[in-house]
């Protein structure tokens, strides 16, 4: 997808002013996943505990990263399948295509990955002249209207009803359907049908992974749709595309952290479907793939063990973040600009995209620190995103005005007697300005503050003139 | 160096150490083959005679239907009944599947049965189930030659044969009853599918649908009586 | 830690409030020491150092900590009327010091004795009520400070409901961000206006006739939002009215 994270602010702007995005995010905010999460989370007594020893579990697997991923390959030869070690995109994106042209593969359904959306796989596999068909309704909607995801879980969220009627009478028009449906139960029910055939003709599978187990060679998708299986177990291939970061040692390894993924990512006990998938078809099978491929993807993880982005490998993808930030909330996802948005996103895409690119979205955020109280990983989201301020500010990303402000400004902060003198100077210029009024329309040099809001006005003396003559007084 | 070591070695590299010694290795391959069970949640530690009204509650939720046969004979009339009331073909795509073809289907005939993997035109599919889940009712369904795993997802209504004493409290137990019937080897199949309701998607202004790929419908016949199949 | 009966009080009184609101300095002073406390205040002090440290200058900021430490040294408790400068000595020093072998326990021990305004009087020494007045409707929002670092939502709530008169209502959605978030505020200003648009909606939907919160930052914020709306809502720091002392005008309203 083409980055515009460095258009943040326009972006921001323009999603604002977007009617109709507007209304999907007032949609989201009143009847969406924060209140489902919150209900889920009371019904679970046990639920900050699990926290708790999911966060352990996870850290130990990082901190023996090679340990399993190396057990993991193992028990994926031992059931029949094979391992591709990957360690950027464009190494994923060649094997995925060379997987697909060993299939002779015209098209390739595909469930949802963030991880594809990374590597940008589905335009190199057009390129590359095949086909690849997104199976999960939301990816299915953005493909047809030819626009990135807006959110983790749900990603056409962007778009509202009338916008994807409209898009399957124009897309399904060579299928034979004419009728413009409007309700949402007639939409489901014809692209229910129009995939059916596709998921029966592709020859190709290719799903992400929410969990690798390292004890089974074991590939989990959690999904509600049916749309992941139907992918995987129809084709003579299954490509897995997974970064490496998604192991975890047992199965009962992973029941822990499937009870904190669904409760944090819409509110439901359990998404309809978690599907456990080990190697290809069996002797006797009936169905399932001929050929089972896990591609593991590095792509820049392994540089952030060690690092102050640590923590945000232990991410599990539920979105509960973007949920419940007040920023998302405002301007949706695509404003992010690319691949990841929300609090997720400030954190870990001026890794992949560089900080010149994405130095925006560790920046807008007023650290009001939902997102790491609803994470069900305790991700220190907050501290990262501040991390790469320091970064910004460092490596002179920052603007010059930025940092020459927090220069002057700190300047004066370090040298008290001064700094009262100062401050007790704009007070009481301040104060002289807004009058009996009491606040100010304008004041020069604030239009960000002013442009919505009036400033209250200082009351006229700073409280240090106020308890210097108090105590002059008291004294005399 | 191939790609796999070199991202070993990065790993390596990031985290401050080289290669593990043996006797780590070794620790963390037993806390692999103890395999414990995390915290549980007291809710599904519950009692058997317990066990099934929290499954059956959880699972009515999130829209499975439920049925009950007092043993395997009556199994038969309760899918006819389920069909009729719903206006569904007596066509059916079973799992071919030792232990369900020993019930006696034939004292509905009317039942017309079609033994193997589900096929696009298969509106109805029936299968057997390994295990349910209480804590979040959850059914546990493990791929075979007898039980092939497209017969859970193509037809448009699935419908599932439970044994009461096959419902467990988690989905760790569904696990244990599975390593156990296989000990000390390979024990995963192909496929373990853990469904939980009919398919769903709210990609459409966050509004609930139902049949997004997989089955529209989802019905369990619990059948009570714990004996062994027949 | 040494044990007075007067228990020895450092005041943090936090830039925003030295220069636009110094009664609720004095306020904070009050009730400390109605509360048995000896109130000092620092002359050395200027501001805990979170612009530059949210900024992303380390240095700047762990050169006005160092300051603050420094000055803060002798007191068994340092009380600030502000979630955001109170979160900013009690957790966030610590982590800029966690590195630096000579001022780590130093940091810590400052992060010991540091304590919101409210939650000091609740939680440390005991106050159950306050002898203060107010009639009205009021509501209260978390700072996400207060809440989310220091765990304040209880006390304040519980101190407010012991004033005679006064009636408080909970304001919907009380624990989300009002957009004020320091110089977020400024840098992403329409995104920021847009936050306290919402935030000021739900104080209007409250049906309170005054706003209390126990930050400067985002009174500032949220009165600034409502008057620019004409509203009547009128907006103080929670310490005013804790203290009886809220005859003069309130945040952005005009003298008389």
């Amino acid at each position: 997808m083409k980055i515009t994270s460095h258009a943040f602010k326009a972006n921001a702007h323009a999603a604002m002013g977007n009617r109709t995005l507007r209304g999907a995010l007032e949609r989201m905010e009143t009847g969406g996943f924060s209140a489902a999460r919150v209900a889920a989370v009371a019904r679970l007594p046990e639920f900050d505990e699990l926290r708790d020893r999911a966060v352990e579990i996870k850290n130990h697997t990082l901190a023996h990263l090679d340990f399993y991923l190396e057990r993991f390959e193992r028990e994926v030869l031992a059931q029949g399948g094979q391992v591709h070690w990957c360690a950027t995109a464009r190494e994923a994106r060649e094997t995925i295509l060379s997987l697909c042209r060993k299939a002779d593969a015209k098209t390739a359904t595909k469930g949802k990955s963030m991880v594809a959306e990374e590597i940008a796989l589905n335009p190199f596999l057009e390129q590359n002249g095949i086909a690849p068909i997104e199976t999960d309704l939301g990816e299915y909607v953005i493909q047809l209207a030819d626009q990135p995801p807006s959110h983790i879980i749900v990603p056409a969220v962007h778009l509202n009803k009338e916008q994807i009627a409209d898009l399957f009478l124009k897309h399904h028009a060579q299928y034979g359907k004419t009728e413009r449906l409007t309700e949402a139960q007639a939409l489901v029910g014809e692209a229910r049908e129009i995939m059916r055939q596709k998921y029966i003709d592709a020859d190709v599978g290719i799903t992400g992974a929410n969990f690798l187990i390292a004890e089974t060679g074991t590939t989990i998708i959690a999904t509600n749709e049916g749309n992941g299986d139907l992918t995987q177990m129809l084709p003579k291939m299954h490509i897995v595309i997974s970064s490496i970061e998604k192991v975890l040692p047992t199965l009962e390894d992973a029941c822990t952290l499937l009870r904190l993924l669904a409760r944090s990512a819409t509110g439901q006990e359990s998404t309809v479907y978690t599907t456990f998938s080990t190697g290809p078809k069996r002797p006797g099978d009936l169905d399932g793939p001929d050929e089972y491929h896990v591609v593991l993807l590095d792509n820049g993880r392994s540089g952030m063990l060690g690092t102050e982005l640590q923590d945000a490998l232990r991410c599990i993808r539920c979105g509960a973040c973007l949920n419940d930030c007040p920023v998302y909330r405002s301007v949706g996802g695509h404003a992010y600009g690319w691949v990841y948005p929300g609090p997720i996103g400030a954190a870990i895409d001026p890794l992949f995209i560089g900080l010149e690119e994405a130095a925006d979205l560790p920046g807008a955020s007023s650290f009001c620190g939902k997102c790491e109280e609803v994470c069900p990983m305790r991700i220190p989201l907050p501290n990262i995103m501040r991390y790469w301020r320091e970064q910004a500010f460092e490596r002179e990303v920052t603007p010059l005005s930025q940092r020459a402000g927090i220069t002057v400004w700190a300047w004066f902060a370090k040298r008290p007697a001064l700094y009262r003198r100062a401050a007790g100077i704009a007070v009481a210029a301040l104060a002289l300005l807004a009058g009996r009024k009491g606040r100010l329309r304008r004041v020069p040099f604030a239009e960000g503050w002013t442009a919505f809001r009036d400033l209250p006005a200082p009351e006229g003396r700073t409280f240090a003139q106020q308890w210097r003559a108090q105590a002059r007084k008291r004294a005399s | 160096m191939s790609t796999g070591e070199h991202i070993f070695a990065r790993i390596r590299a990031g985290l401050g150490r080289g290669p593990l010694s043996a006797e780590t290795v070794a620790q963390l391959e037993s806390r692999i083959a103890a395999h414990a069970p995390n915290l549980i949640p007291a809710r599904s530690r519950v009692p058997e005679a317990e066990r099934l009204a929290l499954f059956e509650q959880m699972a009515e939720e999130v829209g499975t239907t439920f049925a009950h046969a007092a043993s395997y004979a009556d199994v038969p009339a309760a899918l006819l009944a389920y069909l009729c009331e719903h206006g569904l073909p007596e066509q059916l795509r079973m799992s071919p599947d030792a232990a369900l073809g020993r019930i006696p289907w034939n004292v509905e005939p009317g039942l017309q049965i079609a033994r193997g993997r589900a096929e696009p035109a298969d509106l109805v599919g029936v299968t057997p189930c390994f295990a349910a889940v209480a804590e979040t009712g959850t059914l546990v369904l493990v791929s075979s030659g007898e039980r092939p795993a497209t017969l859970n997802f193509m037809p448009d209504t699935h419908v599932v044969i439970l044994a009461a004493s096959d419902v467990f409290g988690t989905s760790e137990d569904a696990f244990a009853k599975l390593r156990a019937a296989h000990p000390g080897g390979p024990f995963m199949p192909r496929t373990v599918n853990f469904v939980t309701g009919p398919s769903r998607t709210a990609d459409i202004e966050l509004t609930i649908v139902r049949g997004a790929h997989g089955p529209r419908r989802l019905h369990v016949i619990v059948v009570r009586d714990s004996g062994a199949p027949p | 830690m040494r044990k007075t009966a007067r228990p020895q009080v450092g005041l943090f009184v936090t830039c925003l409030v030295d220069v636009f609101r110094p009664s609720v300095g004095f306020a904070a002073v009050k009730l400390l020491e109605e509360a048995g406390c000896r109130v000092t205040v620092p002359e050395a002090q200027t501001c805990c150092g979170q612009p530059a440290y949210n900024s992303g200058d380390r240095r700047d900021a762990s050169a006005i900590a160092r300051s603050v430490i420094a000055a803060f040294r002798e007191f068994d408790y340092v009380v600030v009327p502000s979630g955001s400068c109170g979160g900013m000595l009690k957790l966030h020093y610590p982590a800029l010091f966690a590195g630096d072998p000579g001022l780590r326990e130093a940091a810590s021990d400052l992060a010991r004795r540091t304590y919101e305004l409210v939650s000091f009087l609740t939680d440390v020494l005991g106050v159950e009520h306050v002898d203060a007045r107010f009639d009205g409707k009021v509501t209260y929002h978390d700072s996400c400070s207060a809440l989310r670092e220091l765990g304040v939502q209880a006390q304040p709530r519980k101190l407010l409901d012991s004033v005679t008169g006064l009636h408080r209502t909970e304001l919907p959605h009380a624990d989300v961000c009002c957009g004020f978030g320091g110089t977020f505020c400024v840098k992403y200003s329409e995104i920021s206006g847009d936050i306290v648009r919402k935030k000021a909606a739900s104080v209007v939907a409250s049906g309170a006739g005054t706003l209390l919160s126990g930050d400067m930052g985002c009174l500032l914020n949220i009165a600034g939002k409502l008057k620019r709306d004409g509203s009547p809502v009128a907006v103080r720091h929670v310490a005013e009215v804790l203290a009886g002392m809220t005859e003069s005008p309130a945040i952005g309203d005009a003298r008389p």
